[in-house]
Protein backbone atom coordinates (compact mmCIF):
# COMPACT_ATOMS: atom_id res chain seq x y z
CA UNK A 1 0.00 0.00 0.00
CA UNK A 2 2.43 2.15 1.28
CA UNK A 3 4.63 1.41 -2.07
CA UNK A 4 1.64 2.25 -4.09
CA UNK A 5 1.36 5.57 -2.91
CA UNK A 6 5.32 6.18 -3.21
CA UNK A 7 4.85 5.28 -6.89
CA UNK A 8 1.89 7.59 -7.41
CA UNK A 9 3.76 10.10 -5.68
CA UNK A 10 7.08 10.07 -8.14
CA UNK A 11 4.32 10.07 -11.28
CA UNK A 12 2.78 13.21 -10.14
CA UNK A 13 6.25 14.98 -9.17
CA UNK A 14 7.30 13.38 -13.27
CA UNK A 15 4.04 14.98 -14.76
CA UNK A 16 4.09 18.11 -12.63
CA UNK A 17 7.62 18.87 -13.51
CA UNK A 18 6.88 17.79 -17.52
CA UNK A 19 4.23 20.85 -17.91
CA UNK A 20 6.71 23.18 -15.82
CA UNK A 21 9.63 22.38 -18.37
CA UNK A 22 8.22 21.55 -21.20
CA UNK A 23 7.76 18.08 -23.35
CA UNK A 24 11.31 19.04 -25.11
CA UNK A 25 12.97 18.63 -21.93
CA UNK A 26 10.81 16.21 -20.26
CA UNK A 27 8.64 14.33 -22.15
CA UNK A 28 5.30 13.37 -19.60
CA UNK A 29 4.14 9.80 -18.48
CA UNK A 30 2.14 9.01 -21.77
CA UNK A 31 4.90 10.27 -24.20
CA UNK A 32 7.43 7.88 -22.46
CA UNK A 33 4.82 5.10 -22.07
CA UNK A 34 4.45 5.74 -25.64
CA UNK A 35 8.06 5.35 -26.79
CA UNK A 36 8.20 2.13 -24.23
CA UNK A 37 5.07 0.48 -26.23
CA UNK A 38 6.75 1.06 -29.34
CA UNK A 39 10.11 -0.27 -28.82
CA UNK A 40 8.37 -3.39 -27.19
CA UNK A 41 6.09 -3.67 -30.44
CA UNK A 42 9.57 -3.90 -32.74
CA UNK A 43 11.17 -6.35 -30.20
CA UNK A 44 14.04 -3.89 -29.59
CA UNK A 45 13.60 -3.82 -26.09
CA UNK A 46 13.60 -6.75 -25.02
CA UNK A 47 16.14 -7.72 -27.30
CA UNK A 48 18.29 -4.88 -25.88
CA UNK A 49 17.12 -5.61 -22.07
CA UNK A 50 17.94 -9.18 -22.91
CA UNK A 51 21.43 -8.53 -23.92
CA UNK A 52 22.18 -6.41 -20.89
CA UNK A 53 20.97 -9.24 -18.73
CA UNK A 54 23.04 -11.60 -20.02
CA UNK A 55 25.93 -9.43 -19.44
CA UNK A 56 25.26 -8.23 -16.10
CA UNK A 57 24.46 -11.97 -15.41
CA UNK A 58 27.68 -13.18 -16.95
CA UNK A 59 30.32 -10.52 -15.08
CA UNK A 60 28.23 -10.65 -11.99
CA UNK A 61 28.64 -14.40 -11.80
CA UNK A 62 32.25 -14.04 -12.58
CA UNK A 63 33.45 -11.30 -10.42
CA UNK A 64 31.48 -13.50 -7.59
CA UNK A 65 32.86 -17.07 -7.86
CA UNK A 66 36.28 -15.56 -8.29
CA UNK A 67 36.22 -12.93 -5.69
CA UNK A 68 34.90 -15.10 -3.15
CA UNK A 69 37.64 -17.61 -4.01
CA UNK A 70 39.94 -14.87 -3.71
CA UNK A 71 38.87 -13.21 -0.57
CA UNK A 72 38.46 -16.82 1.13
CA UNK A 73 42.11 -17.41 0.79
CA UNK A 74 43.76 -14.13 1.26
CA UNK A 75 41.71 -14.27 4.84
CA UNK A 76 42.82 -17.83 5.12
CA UNK A 77 46.45 -17.30 4.37
CA UNK A 78 48.24 -14.60 5.43
CA UNK A 79 50.86 -14.70 2.70
CA UNK A 80 48.10 -15.02 0.13
CA UNK A 81 46.86 -11.58 1.94
CA UNK A 82 50.24 -9.96 2.14
CA UNK A 83 51.13 -10.68 -1.65
CA UNK A 84 47.18 -10.07 -3.05
CA UNK A 85 46.84 -6.87 -0.73
CA UNK A 86 48.62 -3.93 -3.17
CA UNK A 87 46.77 -5.12 -6.08
CA UNK A 88 43.39 -5.09 -4.64
CA UNK A 89 44.04 -1.56 -3.20
CA UNK A 90 44.95 -1.01 -7.12
CA UNK A 91 41.94 -2.19 -8.78
CA UNK A 92 39.46 -0.97 -5.64
CA UNK A 93 40.81 2.69 -6.31
CA UNK A 94 40.77 2.17 -10.05
CA UNK A 95 38.10 4.51 -12.23
CA UNK A 96 35.83 2.05 -14.10
CA UNK A 97 35.84 3.73 -17.06
CA UNK A 98 39.88 3.42 -17.21
CA UNK A 99 39.21 -0.72 -17.08
CA UNK A 100 36.62 -0.49 -19.95
CA UNK A 101 38.81 1.62 -21.94
CA UNK A 102 41.99 -0.70 -21.44
CA UNK A 103 40.01 -3.22 -21.69
CA UNK A 104 38.68 -2.49 -25.27
CA UNK A 105 42.06 -1.12 -26.44
CA UNK A 106 43.66 -4.68 -25.69
CA UNK A 107 40.65 -7.40 -26.39
CA UNK A 108 39.38 -4.89 -29.00
CA UNK A 109 35.73 -4.30 -29.07
CA UNK A 110 34.34 -7.62 -28.46
CA UNK A 111 31.81 -9.15 -25.92
CA UNK A 112 34.89 -11.08 -24.16
CA UNK A 113 36.49 -7.64 -23.31
CA UNK A 114 32.82 -5.70 -22.07
CA UNK A 115 32.27 -9.13 -19.68
CA UNK A 116 35.83 -8.90 -17.94
CA UNK A 117 35.92 -5.13 -17.63
CA UNK A 118 32.76 -5.30 -15.91
CA UNK A 119 33.53 -8.10 -13.71
CA UNK A 120 36.87 -6.12 -13.01
CA UNK A 121 35.70 -3.51 -11.76
CA UNK A 122 33.01 -5.88 -9.42
CA UNK A 123 35.73 -8.08 -8.17
CA UNK A 124 37.75 -6.00 -5.61
CA UNK A 125 34.78 -5.32 -3.54
CA UNK A 126 33.43 -8.60 -3.64
CA UNK A 127 36.94 -9.97 -2.57
CA UNK A 128 37.26 -7.27 0.51
CA UNK A 129 33.63 -8.62 1.83
CA UNK A 130 34.14 -11.83 2.15
CA UNK A 131 38.24 -11.61 3.25
CA UNK A 132 36.47 -9.77 6.51
CA UNK A 133 33.85 -12.65 6.38
CA UNK A 134 36.47 -15.23 6.73
CA UNK A 135 38.47 -13.04 9.04
CA UNK A 136 35.35 -13.46 11.23
CA UNK A 137 35.20 -17.01 10.90
CA UNK A 138 34.82 -18.45 14.65
CA UNK A 139 37.57 -21.28 15.62
CA UNK A 140 35.81 -22.80 18.27
CA UNK A 141 33.67 -23.85 15.26
CA UNK A 142 36.44 -24.95 13.81
CA UNK A 143 38.01 -26.59 16.31
CA UNK A 144 34.36 -28.80 16.95
CA UNK A 145 34.61 -29.75 13.29
CA UNK A 146 38.24 -31.31 13.51
CA UNK A 147 37.57 -32.83 16.23
CA UNK A 148 34.62 -34.74 15.12
CA UNK A 149 36.47 -35.17 12.39
CA UNK A 150 34.10 -34.12 9.87
CA UNK A 151 35.13 -34.09 6.22
CA UNK A 152 36.54 -31.04 4.42
CA UNK A 153 34.01 -30.41 2.25
CA UNK A 154 30.87 -31.00 4.67
CA UNK A 155 32.28 -28.58 6.85
CA UNK A 156 32.71 -25.73 4.47
CA UNK A 157 29.38 -26.32 3.67
CA UNK A 158 27.55 -26.90 7.30
CA UNK A 159 30.22 -24.64 9.28
CA UNK A 160 32.10 -21.98 7.08
CA UNK A 161 29.41 -21.40 4.42
CA UNK A 162 26.47 -20.44 6.76
CA UNK A 163 28.96 -17.84 8.48
CA UNK A 164 29.98 -16.46 5.06
CA UNK A 165 26.36 -16.32 3.73
CA UNK A 166 26.00 -12.73 5.09
CA UNK A 167 29.14 -11.42 3.60
CA UNK A 168 28.57 -12.83 0.28
CA UNK A 169 25.05 -11.36 0.45
CA UNK A 170 26.46 -8.28 1.05
CA UNK A 171 29.03 -8.48 -1.68
CA UNK A 172 26.16 -9.39 -4.42
CA UNK A 173 24.30 -6.52 -3.12
CA UNK A 174 26.51 -3.77 -3.33
CA UNK A 175 28.15 -5.77 -6.24
CA UNK A 176 24.58 -5.60 -8.19
CA UNK A 177 24.49 -2.21 -8.23
CA UNK A 178 27.68 -1.66 -9.17
CA UNK A 179 27.22 -3.80 -12.18
CA UNK A 180 23.96 -2.01 -13.15
CA UNK A 181 26.18 1.20 -13.62
CA UNK A 182 29.00 -0.27 -14.93
CA UNK A 183 27.34 -2.08 -17.31
CA UNK A 184 25.71 0.21 -19.27
CA UNK A 185 28.77 2.33 -19.70
CA UNK A 186 30.66 -0.36 -21.17
CA UNK A 187 28.25 -1.16 -23.79
CA UNK A 188 27.67 2.64 -24.54
CA UNK A 189 31.97 2.82 -25.22
CA UNK A 190 32.26 -0.70 -27.19
CA UNK A 191 28.83 -2.34 -28.13
CA UNK A 192 26.41 -2.68 -30.66
CA UNK A 193 23.34 -3.86 -28.66
CA UNK A 194 21.84 -3.38 -25.16
CA UNK A 195 20.63 -0.88 -23.43
CA UNK A 196 23.58 1.25 -22.63
CA UNK A 197 23.90 1.35 -26.31
CA UNK A 198 20.44 2.25 -27.31
CA UNK A 199 20.70 5.46 -24.62
CA UNK A 200 23.61 6.47 -26.47
CA UNK A 201 21.61 6.52 -29.39
CA UNK A 202 18.02 8.11 -27.46
CA UNK A 203 21.57 10.89 -26.56
CA UNK A 204 22.93 11.74 -29.79
CA UNK A 205 19.34 12.02 -31.42
CA UNK A 206 18.65 13.95 -28.07
CA UNK A 207 15.48 11.82 -28.37
CA UNK A 208 14.10 11.96 -24.42
CA UNK A 209 11.39 9.93 -24.69
CA UNK A 210 13.32 7.07 -25.88
CA UNK A 211 16.00 7.82 -23.01
CA UNK A 212 13.81 7.52 -20.53
CA UNK A 213 11.38 4.65 -22.00
CA UNK A 214 15.16 2.28 -21.99
CA UNK A 215 16.06 4.03 -18.41
CA UNK A 216 13.00 2.53 -16.73
CA UNK A 217 12.28 -0.38 -18.30
CA UNK A 218 16.20 -0.94 -17.19
CA UNK A 219 14.63 0.26 -13.49
CA UNK A 220 11.59 -2.08 -13.73
CA UNK A 221 14.05 -4.80 -14.47
CA UNK A 222 16.45 -3.99 -11.68
CA UNK A 223 13.91 -3.49 -8.93
CA UNK A 224 12.13 -6.99 -10.30
CA UNK A 225 15.19 -8.47 -9.54
CA UNK A 226 15.73 -7.58 -5.98
CA UNK A 227 12.06 -8.07 -5.02
CA UNK A 228 11.56 -11.53 -6.50
CA UNK A 229 15.46 -12.72 -6.21
CA UNK A 230 17.27 -11.17 -3.85
CA UNK A 231 15.55 -10.42 -1.20
CA UNK A 232 13.71 -14.07 -0.90
CA UNK A 233 17.20 -15.01 -0.73
CA UNK A 234 18.22 -13.02 2.35
CA UNK A 235 15.26 -13.94 3.78
CA UNK A 236 16.22 -17.70 3.86
CA UNK A 237 19.57 -17.39 4.70
CA UNK A 238 18.35 -15.75 8.10
CA UNK A 239 15.81 -17.95 8.89
CA UNK A 240 17.19 -19.69 11.91
CA UNK A 241 18.33 -16.02 13.34
CA UNK A 242 15.50 -15.36 16.16
CA UNK A 243 12.94 -13.35 14.90
CA UNK A 244 12.67 -9.46 16.46
CA UNK A 245 9.37 -9.05 17.59
CA UNK B 1 27.90 -54.14 35.12
CA UNK B 2 31.21 -54.21 33.86
CA UNK B 3 34.34 -55.68 34.22
CA UNK B 4 38.07 -54.96 34.24
CA UNK B 5 37.55 -51.19 34.28
CA UNK B 6 40.07 -50.50 36.34
CA UNK B 7 43.52 -51.04 34.94
CA UNK B 8 42.22 -54.57 33.60
CA UNK B 9 41.94 -52.90 30.05
CA UNK B 10 44.99 -52.56 28.08
CA UNK B 11 46.09 -49.01 27.94
CA UNK B 12 44.50 -47.50 25.28
CA UNK B 13 45.98 -43.57 26.12
CA UNK B 14 49.34 -42.60 27.32
CA UNK B 15 50.19 -39.03 28.27
CA UNK B 16 53.49 -37.67 28.47
CA UNK B 17 53.79 -34.13 28.46
CA UNK B 18 57.05 -32.59 29.71
CA UNK B 19 56.35 -28.84 29.03
CA UNK B 20 53.77 -26.55 27.21
CA UNK B 21 53.78 -23.19 27.82
CA UNK B 22 52.09 -20.04 26.30
CA UNK B 23 53.61 -16.59 25.18
CA UNK B 24 51.10 -14.15 26.64
CA UNK B 25 50.98 -10.52 24.99
CA UNK B 26 53.55 -8.76 27.19
CA UNK B 27 55.89 -11.28 25.65
CA UNK B 28 56.73 -13.40 29.17
CA UNK B 29 56.50 -17.38 28.72
CA UNK B 30 53.82 -19.22 31.22
CA UNK B 31 54.24 -22.55 31.74
CA UNK B 32 50.74 -24.36 31.84
CA UNK B 33 51.66 -28.12 32.04
CA UNK B 34 54.87 -29.56 33.40
CA UNK B 35 56.01 -33.11 33.89
CA UNK B 36 52.30 -34.57 33.14
CA UNK B 37 52.02 -37.79 32.70
CA UNK B 38 48.99 -40.42 33.39
CA UNK B 39 47.74 -43.33 31.55
CA UNK B 40 43.92 -44.67 30.40
CA UNK B 41 42.91 -47.92 30.06
CA UNK B 42 39.82 -48.87 27.75
CA UNK B 43 36.53 -48.15 29.03
CA UNK B 44 37.93 -45.89 32.06
CA UNK B 45 36.74 -43.01 33.02
CA UNK B 46 39.69 -40.44 34.55
CA UNK B 47 38.21 -37.61 35.99
CA UNK B 48 40.08 -34.46 36.77
CA UNK B 49 39.55 -31.86 38.79
CA UNK B 50 41.22 -29.05 39.49
CA UNK B 51 41.50 -25.50 40.50
CA UNK B 52 39.64 -22.91 37.45
CA UNK B 53 43.01 -21.83 35.33
CA UNK B 54 45.27 -24.36 36.12
CA UNK B 55 45.23 -25.39 32.56
CA UNK B 56 42.72 -28.18 32.36
CA UNK B 57 41.21 -26.70 28.90
CA UNK B 58 44.95 -26.78 27.05
CA UNK B 59 45.72 -30.13 28.47
CA UNK B 60 42.24 -31.52 26.17
CA UNK B 61 42.94 -29.62 23.19
CA UNK B 62 46.60 -31.19 23.36
CA UNK B 63 44.79 -35.04 23.93
CA UNK B 64 41.99 -34.08 21.22
CA UNK B 65 44.37 -33.28 19.00
CA UNK B 66 43.87 -29.52 17.98
CA UNK B 67 46.92 -28.37 19.53
CA UNK B 68 50.57 -30.04 18.50
CA UNK B 69 52.82 -27.26 19.70
CA UNK B 70 53.83 -29.13 22.65
CA UNK B 71 57.19 -30.69 24.60
CA UNK B 72 56.27 -34.74 24.93
CA UNK B 73 54.12 -37.46 23.65
CA UNK B 74 50.92 -38.33 23.54
CA UNK B 75 49.81 -41.78 22.35
CA UNK B 76 45.95 -42.80 21.18
CA UNK B 77 44.60 -45.80 19.92
CA UNK B 78 44.76 -45.63 16.16
CA UNK B 79 42.10 -44.07 14.49
CA UNK B 80 39.96 -43.48 17.61
CA UNK B 81 37.07 -41.77 16.79
CA UNK B 82 36.91 -38.69 19.04
CA UNK B 83 33.98 -36.85 20.39
CA UNK B 84 34.13 -33.99 22.25
CA UNK B 85 31.81 -32.17 24.65
CA UNK B 86 33.14 -28.57 25.35
CA UNK B 87 32.80 -26.08 27.79
CA UNK B 88 30.54 -24.13 25.65
CA UNK B 89 28.07 -26.29 23.50
CA UNK B 90 29.32 -24.72 20.25
CA UNK B 91 26.60 -25.98 17.97
CA UNK B 92 25.54 -24.33 14.66
CA UNK B 93 23.28 -21.82 15.21
CA UNK B 94 22.15 -22.44 11.81
CA UNK B 95 21.29 -26.03 11.73
CA UNK B 96 18.83 -27.57 13.72
CA UNK B 97 19.36 -29.75 17.09
CA UNK B 98 18.51 -32.96 14.38
CA UNK B 99 20.73 -31.89 11.93
CA UNK B 100 23.61 -30.64 14.36
CA UNK B 101 23.93 -34.01 15.43
CA UNK B 102 23.69 -35.79 12.27
CA UNK B 103 26.50 -33.43 10.62
CA UNK B 104 29.47 -35.34 13.52
CA UNK B 105 27.40 -38.66 12.93
CA UNK B 106 26.50 -39.45 9.46
CA UNK B 107 26.21 -42.82 10.45
CA UNK B 108 23.64 -43.11 13.29
CA UNK B 109 20.39 -44.60 12.34
CA UNK B 110 16.80 -43.39 13.04
CA UNK B 111 16.57 -45.78 16.19
CA UNK B 112 19.96 -45.38 17.72
CA UNK B 113 19.19 -41.23 17.28
CA UNK B 114 15.92 -41.53 19.12
CA UNK B 115 16.94 -43.60 21.84
CA UNK B 116 19.92 -41.09 22.54
CA UNK B 117 17.24 -37.86 22.59
CA UNK B 118 14.61 -40.27 24.66
CA UNK B 119 17.49 -40.28 27.21
CA UNK B 120 18.40 -37.02 27.05
CA UNK B 121 14.51 -35.74 26.72
CA UNK B 122 15.61 -33.89 23.52
CA UNK B 123 12.70 -35.74 21.38
CA UNK B 124 10.52 -32.35 21.59
CA UNK B 125 13.39 -29.88 20.39
CA UNK B 126 14.72 -32.00 17.46
CA UNK B 127 13.33 -29.26 14.93
CA UNK B 128 13.89 -26.07 16.95
CA UNK B 129 17.53 -23.89 16.23
CA UNK B 130 20.06 -23.89 19.04
CA UNK B 131 19.51 -20.31 19.22
CA UNK B 132 15.94 -20.88 21.06
CA UNK B 133 17.39 -23.81 23.22
CA UNK B 134 18.41 -23.17 26.91
CA UNK B 135 21.92 -23.32 27.96
CA UNK B 136 20.62 -26.31 29.53
CA UNK B 137 19.09 -27.83 26.78
CA UNK B 138 21.97 -27.20 24.14
CA UNK B 139 24.71 -28.97 26.79
CA UNK B 140 22.42 -31.82 26.16
CA UNK B 141 22.26 -31.20 22.84
CA UNK B 142 25.89 -31.19 22.40
CA UNK B 143 25.90 -34.20 24.77
CA UNK B 144 24.04 -35.83 22.20
CA UNK B 145 26.36 -34.97 19.42
CA UNK B 146 28.97 -36.62 21.38
CA UNK B 147 27.48 -39.76 22.16
CA UNK B 148 25.83 -40.13 18.50
CA UNK B 149 29.26 -40.76 17.35
CA UNK B 150 29.67 -43.50 19.34
CA UNK B 151 33.65 -42.86 19.94
CA UNK B 152 36.30 -44.31 21.08
CA UNK B 153 37.37 -41.95 22.96
CA UNK B 154 35.07 -39.29 24.69
CA UNK B 155 35.98 -35.49 26.03
CA UNK B 156 33.99 -33.76 28.41
CA UNK B 157 35.34 -30.07 29.46
CA UNK B 158 33.25 -29.05 32.01
CA UNK B 159 29.87 -30.02 30.80
CA UNK B 160 27.68 -29.32 33.85
CA UNK B 161 29.24 -25.61 34.49
CA UNK B 162 26.75 -22.98 34.97
CA UNK B 163 23.83 -24.96 35.30
CA UNK B 164 21.67 -24.82 38.67
CA UNK B 165 22.27 -27.67 41.27
CA UNK B 166 18.78 -29.65 40.21
CA UNK B 167 19.61 -29.46 36.18
CA UNK B 168 23.47 -30.51 37.04
CA UNK B 169 22.87 -33.22 39.21
CA UNK B 170 19.96 -34.41 36.33
CA UNK B 171 22.53 -34.33 33.20
CA UNK B 172 24.93 -35.92 35.49
CA UNK B 173 22.69 -38.90 35.87
CA UNK B 174 21.91 -38.57 32.32
CA UNK B 175 25.53 -39.03 31.59
CA UNK B 176 26.38 -41.45 33.60
CA UNK B 177 23.70 -43.53 32.13
CA UNK B 178 24.83 -43.12 28.64
CA UNK B 179 28.86 -43.77 29.56
CA UNK B 180 27.55 -47.37 31.32
CA UNK B 181 25.57 -48.27 28.37
CA UNK B 182 28.48 -48.60 25.86
CA UNK B 183 32.24 -49.06 27.79
CA UNK B 184 34.20 -46.26 26.05
CA UNK B 185 37.27 -44.47 27.56
CA UNK B 186 36.49 -41.14 28.51
CA UNK B 187 38.31 -38.28 30.19
CA UNK B 188 36.27 -35.85 31.93
CA UNK B 189 37.39 -32.28 33.47
CA UNK B 190 35.40 -30.92 36.13
CA UNK B 191 36.28 -28.23 39.03
CA UNK B 192 33.56 -29.71 41.10
CA UNK B 193 34.75 -32.79 43.28
CA UNK B 194 31.47 -34.16 43.44
CA UNK B 195 30.95 -34.54 39.87
CA UNK B 196 34.28 -36.63 39.61
CA UNK B 197 33.76 -38.77 42.50
CA UNK B 198 30.05 -39.50 41.28
CA UNK B 199 31.30 -39.82 36.83
CA UNK B 200 35.16 -41.02 37.02
CA UNK B 201 36.29 -44.07 37.86
CA UNK B 202 39.63 -42.52 38.54
CA UNK B 203 40.08 -39.26 40.37
CA UNK B 204 42.85 -37.00 38.89
CA UNK B 205 43.77 -34.43 41.31
CA UNK B 206 45.83 -31.63 39.49
CA UNK B 207 47.56 -28.47 41.28
CA UNK B 208 47.60 -24.74 40.38
CA UNK B 209 49.18 -23.74 36.93
CA UNK B 210 51.78 -25.31 35.48
CA UNK B 211 49.54 -28.11 36.03
CA UNK B 212 50.78 -31.74 37.45
CA UNK B 213 48.77 -34.69 38.78
CA UNK B 214 49.16 -34.34 42.44
CA UNK B 215 46.97 -38.02 43.03
CA UNK B 216 45.42 -40.59 41.35
CA UNK B 217 42.67 -42.34 43.33
CA UNK B 218 40.96 -45.56 42.04
CA UNK B 219 37.13 -45.28 42.99
CA UNK B 220 36.37 -49.48 42.68
CA UNK B 221 32.64 -49.29 43.73
CA UNK B 222 30.88 -49.10 40.26
CA UNK B 223 29.27 -45.64 39.41
CA UNK B 224 25.28 -46.99 40.09
CA UNK B 225 26.20 -48.77 43.39
CA UNK B 226 27.98 -45.21 44.84
CA UNK B 227 26.76 -44.59 47.90
CA UNK B 228 26.15 -41.04 49.59
CA UNK B 229 28.67 -42.33 52.82
CA UNK B 230 31.59 -43.85 50.40
CA UNK B 231 31.05 -40.50 48.10
CA UNK B 232 31.30 -38.18 51.49
CA UNK B 233 34.58 -40.34 52.38
CA UNK B 234 36.34 -39.70 49.31
CA UNK B 235 35.56 -36.36 48.88
CA UNK B 236 36.75 -35.96 52.81
CA UNK B 237 40.22 -37.89 51.40
CA UNK B 238 40.65 -35.16 48.39
CA UNK B 239 39.96 -32.27 50.46
CA UNK B 240 42.87 -33.44 52.69
CA UNK B 241 44.90 -34.15 50.32
CA UNK B 242 44.52 -30.92 48.28
CA UNK B 243 44.56 -29.14 51.81
CA UNK B 244 48.03 -30.89 52.65
CA UNK B 245 49.27 -29.94 49.38
CA UNK B 246 48.55 -26.55 49.92
CA UNK B 247 50.35 -26.58 53.47
CA UNK B 248 53.40 -28.19 51.83
CA UNK B 249 53.47 -25.38 49.22
CA UNK B 250 53.39 -22.65 51.97
CA UNK B 251 55.52 -24.04 54.27
CA UNK B 252 58.08 -24.53 51.59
Amino acid sequence: MLRLLSFTVFLATWWIAALLAGAERLPPPPAVLAAIVTEANSGALFFNLGVTLARVALAFTLAMTLGGAIGYLMGRVRLANRFGDPWLILLLNLPALVVIVLAYIWAGLTEVAAIAAIAINKLPTAVVTVREGTRALDATLDEMATVFAIPRWRAFRHVILPQLAPYIAAAARSGLSLVWKIVLVAELLGRSNGVGFEIGVAFQLFDIALLLAYSLSFVAVVLAIEILLVQPFEIRLSRWRPRAA
Amino acid sequence: MRFGYLGGGPVQLEVGIARKAFTNAAGERLDVLADFNFALGAGEVGAFVGPSGCGKSTMLKILAGLDHDYQGRVTRPAEARIAMVFQEPRLLPWRSVEENVRLAAPQADEAKLSALFAVLELNAHRSHFPGELSLGLARRVALARAFAVEPDFLILDEPLASLDDALAARLRDQIATLVDSRSVMTLLVTHNVDDAIRLGDRVFLLSPRPARILADLPIRTPRSARGEAEIAAIKADIARRTNGDRIERDAS
